[in-house]
């Protein structure tokens, strides 16, 4: 019992991943109606945000110390941050600590005005090209945006660490009544489940309890009738457009700790998350989030030495074999609705 | 000729010229000059050149004719490099069988997968196909090594080891792929003045080969069948409607062109006996999407374009590092020569992709034809400048041949 439970809380971090790319791409599909391949590379981008953030709080003016010398007898040079300069070296430690979370805020306004670039500059001349030529273009996209961030920040992996508050462990399995040190899971990963909750609530509160998501939601539907009562619903889409690049970007950011970021962790994602989308049901939210979950736990769960034993290498295909299942039994997905991409 | 019109032909034997002579007209540039660099006439990046040609000439088959874009087909060039492998190690070096044994296999497993991916069509079909070959490419890099049964070799990669049986293998051939005798690697130089022309077996077998495929194209693009696929492509449920069953159809074009990434394969391992899962990475199958749409999906000539394109410049362009760069801008003033060389060098080196992406990127956008609607836009608007009243019944002739989509 505690193992399962174990294997479950094991997948919800990639789980949340995949719901929050996949929950993007879809978000952007049934508003606009466009497949983009470059939704790997906002997730990129939001983590290398991290990065940024990382090495701009992290930056250091070089003093001498004439008091203390080094092993060659020469005056100490010192590092210190500028934050602890100007915070004093205690609040200053304590913000260059915690550079993840600060992050976040960094990264919305970035996220959102690259996701309005993207949409106004390029996507919205694709509206009404063949969905392989929106494929080609966004894929293009993202080779360039994966390159440019190769150039500028090398290609290994940057190790971008949680605040130290959330570095240990916690023993759930205590709280729930089972033995101590049966379940333990890491504090970070706790934290991007829920956040990760947070967010899709959000969205979907956004959604079903504004006004503005309820022309989103119109829109959706019907586009041209939208269009019709006087609603500049192109604006609305746009904006929708920014709003899952900055999901993407937030997945992004806060994944840094779990897996240090390089520049081709977008399409790595992106190709799961395609797989995602395609099992929930292309043009559905709930389902996209469901199936999000679901793959990452399955993944979970056929990653343990159990099942790797009984059949070795299923946790590298356990997706991909899922993925071809569901769509040869439920062509729709599995919350798919009637007439979204059928053709 | 053969069965071709007036113009395939001359088409098809400005290809065979092109590629018999291709040692001398890669090779423009003396030896020992300044500009040898471009030159690219040398064994291994003529071999490349071909067989990526048949790749994308295989996947312009799929893509071109159906519309139907697969995002997985690298699995069927690294199948064939298995296979092809697997005949060095157990049979003979000879390259005949092992081409034709990677042929057949990665016919029958594009005839598996093609069955299954072609239930569907669309967004979906290219998510099945990236699936699959993602899969196989997992299958072939971790689980089909153990020890117990090895299929692929892993990381290492396959390749022939001394202790392999080669029940076919006679004592006086070279050991290394050879075609009856002659050794694949075997390369006469040829030296005329400054210049050195190579002539290697490998890229002559390679060479043929593509000969071949791309006389199959033609044939393909010319017969009923081609027509059949183009109708495919343009309304599937107007087909579906007249009641025809288009899927035969597509999934023999989805065969045919997983046989042609099989032949690419087995030449890739013909001339190099290695074969590595990373051949069936989603990335490899991404590179033979860029060529085909670079050199213009659905023409003949394109796909062979676009491969020659993208290798020539991959090639070039990662040569290029910043000393080459200062060295070509040394006659600008110091300042601007460090300013110019600053913002070209992101885009050459091991920028390479970065160029290649953003070129794809404008191709799509503003050239949806590729390279050779490129070369038809010239050609017709220099067409146009020289007689204005032919130039318009010149273009609608061009948009009955290519309706706009």
């Amino acid at each position: 019992m505690d193992a399962i439970i174990l294997q479950i809380l094991n997948g919800l971090d990639k789980g949340s991943a995949y719901a929050l790319i996949a929950l993007g791409l879809t978000l952007i599909f049934g508003t606009l109606g466009v497949v983009n391949f470059a939704h790997g590379a906002l997730f990129m981008i939001g983590a290398f945000c991290a990065v940024t953030v990382q090495r701009i709080l992290n930056l250091s003016v070089t003093t001498v110390d004439e008091s203390r010398t080094d092993f060659l007898g020469n005056p100490l040079k010192v590092q210190t941050p500028y934050v602890e300069n100007w915070f004093g070296p205690e609040i200053g430690a304590a913000i260059s600590d915690w550079s993840v979370p600060i992050a976040i805020l960094f990264s919305i306004p970035i996220m959102l005005l690259i996701g309005f670039i993207m949409e106004r500059g390029l996507i919205k001349h694709f509206y009404r090209r063949p969905h392989a030529d929106q494929i080609l273009v966004t894929f293009g996209l993202a080779i360039v945006l994966q390159e440019v961030i190769k150039y500028f920040y090398g290609a290994n992996p940057i190790p971008t660490p949680a605040p130290e508050a959330f570095a240990g462990s916690l023993d759930l399995g205590v709280m729930f009544g089972f033995d101590p040190n049966a379940i333990i899971y890491p504090y970070w990963r706790l934290i991007y489940f829920v956040f990760a909750a947070l967010i899709i609530g959000g969205v979907f509160a956004f959604l079903q309890f504004t006004t503005f998501g309820m022309v989103v939601r119109a829109g959706m539907a019907d586009r041209e009738t939208v269009g019709l009562l006087g609603i500049n619903i192109d604006r609305r889409f746009t904006i929708m457009f920014g709003i899952a690049a900055a999901v993407a970007g937030l997945a992004g950011v806060m994944y840094t700790p779990i897996n240090p970021p390089n520049y081709h962790m977008g399409m790595d994602f992106l190709v799961l998350s395609f797989v995602v989308v395609v099992v929930g049901g292309m043009g559905s939210l709930p389902g996209a989030v469901l199936a999000g979950f679901l793959l990452g736990i399955l993944e979970s769960f056929a990653s343990t030495t159990w099942a790797t034993t009984t059949i070795p290498g299923i946790n590298q295909i356990i997706i991909y074999l899922v993925a071809i299942i569901v769509l040869l039994t439920r062509p729709r997905g599995l919350m798919g609705r009637k007439g979204v991409m059928e053709d | 000729m053969l069965g071709l019109n007036k113009k395939d032909t001359a088409l098809f034997l400005i290809v065979i010229a092109l590629t018999i002579l291709a040692p001398f007209i890669l090779n423009p540039f003396p030896t020992n000059s300044a500009m040898a660099q471009f030159n690219a006439g040398y064994p291994d990046l003529m071999q490349r050149f071909v067989i990526f040609g048949i790749f994308a000439i295989g996947f312009n088959i799929l893509f071109g004719l159906t519309g139907y874009l697969s995002f997985g087909h690298a699995a069927f060039l690294g199948v064939g490099s298995y296979a092809a492998v697997w005949m060095f190690k157990l049979f003979t070096y000879n390259v005949i069988p092992a081409i034709v044994v990677a042929v057949i296999l990665a016919g029958l497993f594009s005839l598996l997968i093609g069955y299954i991916s072609l239930r569907r069509s669309g967004i979906y079909f290219s998510i099945l196909t990236l699936a699959f070959a993602q899969m196989s490419f997992a299958l072939a890099y971790s689980v089909l090594s153990n020890p117990k049964f090895n299929l692929t070799n892993g990381e290492t990669g396959l390749q022939v080891y001394g202790d392999d049986p080669q029940i076919f293998h006679g004592a006086g051939l070279p050991n290394l792929p050879h075609l009856f005798g002659w050794s694949m690697r075997g390369n006469n130089q040829m030296s005329f003045g400054a210049w050195d022309f190579n002539f290697n077996t490998g890229y002559y077998v390679c060479a043929v080969c593509m000969i071949l495929a791309f006389y199959i194209a033609i044939r393909i693009f010319r017969s009923p069948f081609g027509m059949m696929l183009r109708a495919v492509k343009s309304n599937q449920t107007r087909m579906t409607y007249t009641g025809l069953n288009s899927r035969p159809y597509a999934l023999a074009a989805f065969v045919i062109s997983g046989m042609y990434a099989g032949l690419a394969g087995g030449l890739m391992a013909a001339v190099d006996p290695l074969a590595g899962a990373e051949r069936m990475q989603w990335t490899a199958s991404g590179e033979v999407v860029l060529m085909t749409i670079l050199g213009g999906a659905g023409t003949l000539i394109g796909p062979i374009l676009g491969a020659g394109f993208i290798k020539y410049f991959e090639n070039i362009f990662s040569k290029i590092n910043d000393a080459v760069l200062h060295s070509w801008f040394s006659f600008l003033p110091d300042g601007l020569e460090d300013v110019v060389v600053a913002l070209i060098y992101p885009f050459v080196g091991k920028g390479w992709h970065l160029t290649l992406g953003m070129l794809f990127m404008l191709v799509v956008i503003f050239l949806p034809g590729g390279l050779v609607e490129g070369g038809q836009r010239i050609g017709r608007f220099t067409f146009r400048r020289r007689d204005a009243k032919g130039s318009d019944a010149e273009r609608d002739a061009a948009n009955q041949r290519n309706p706009a989509e």
